[in-house]
């Protein structure tokens, strides 16, 4: 799989783990590349865990949305969690925060998932 | 200090995005050289990748031949940035507005909007006789972030 994104289950739920910088030409594929082969497995249920990720670009953003329209329309859920601070920020200022279903830690948003 | 350690640093790149990150390498060092903290260096650097994106993606087509030039400059408690590159150009005026909420869910057109809420002042510029153009970025790196 690839080096920033990595994949694990937790009960019927799909965990996207990414890591590092999910920027154009770095990680913005590679995101987008995993939830198109997990939602293709079937899964209903996906968690994006964003703890390690330390920057992302307006292209990462629009991956983001992308992913989430794309989940949506396949009838499947997805969430994000552990956003840090900065990425929270950019996710802010563009009034996207309030169009994702963001939870603080994994336990919280993988509950009554 | 001296002065000149001050003096603008010029880079040339060609146009691959993964010459974003030698922008951002320089970035590091002025910021080191002029006193910018890390967190306000974090969010600069933000609206820089921008503005090398759009030129290496809109203006420069990827085209490895095109060059795009980033320049800092620091004069005081400001930094201004400029990032120009070959292409068509553009009219900054008619960028759709990413907080509409009929563009809210598009995959693309958060660049700018992201440059202006992360920097003090932003300007376009095209280039003379058509070509190209040059973005303009300025922060008062001792303001607080907004
Ligand atoms: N350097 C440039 N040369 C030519 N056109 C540009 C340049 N920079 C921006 N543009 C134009 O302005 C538009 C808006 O740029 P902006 O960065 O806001 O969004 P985007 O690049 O389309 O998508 P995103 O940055 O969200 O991935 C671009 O789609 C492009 O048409
Ligand atoms: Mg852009």
């Amino acid at each position: 799989m690839n080096k920033n994104v990595t994949v694990r289950d937790a009960g019927d739920v799909k965990v996207l783990d990414l890591k590092g910088k999910i920027t154009i030409g770095a990680g913005d594929l590679h995101m987008r590349e995993a939830i198109h082969q997990t939602l293709a497995g079937g899964a209903k249920k996906i968690l994006i865990n964003m703890k390690e990720v330390t920057t992302i670009d307006s292209t990462g953003v629009g991956e983001l949305v992308g992913c989430y329209t794309t989940a949506t329309n396949k009838g499947a859920k997805l969430r994000l969690a552990n956003l840090p601070e900065k990425i929270n920020d950019v996710l802010t200022v563009t009034q996207l925060i309030t169009v994702f279903d963001v939870y603080t830690s994994e336990a919280e948003a993988l509950e009554g998932f | 200090m001296t002065e000149s350690s001050r003096s603008p640093v010029v880079l040339w790149l060609s146009s691959r995005y993964e010459n974003i990150e030698l922008a951002m390498a320089a970035l590091e060092e002025v910021s080191r050289n002029s006193g910018i903290e890390n967190d306000m260096e974090h969010w600069i650097g933000m609206a820089l990748r921008e503005a090398v994106a759009n030129a290496i993606k809109h203006g420069n087509r990827q085209d490895p031949e095109k060059r795009v030039m980033v320049s800092f400059d620091v004069k005081g408690d400001d930094i201004t940035i400029r990032v120009g590159d070959e292409g068509p150009g553009f009219d900054s005026g008619s960028v759709a507005d990413p907080l509409a909420p009929e563009n809210q869910l598009r995959p693309s057109g958060r660049g700018i909007f992201y440059m202006k809420t992360f920097m003090d002042l932003v300007t376009f510029q095209n280039g003379d006789g058509g070509g190209g153009t040059i973005v303009t970025m300025t922060k008062n790196f001792k303001n607080k972030k907004p």
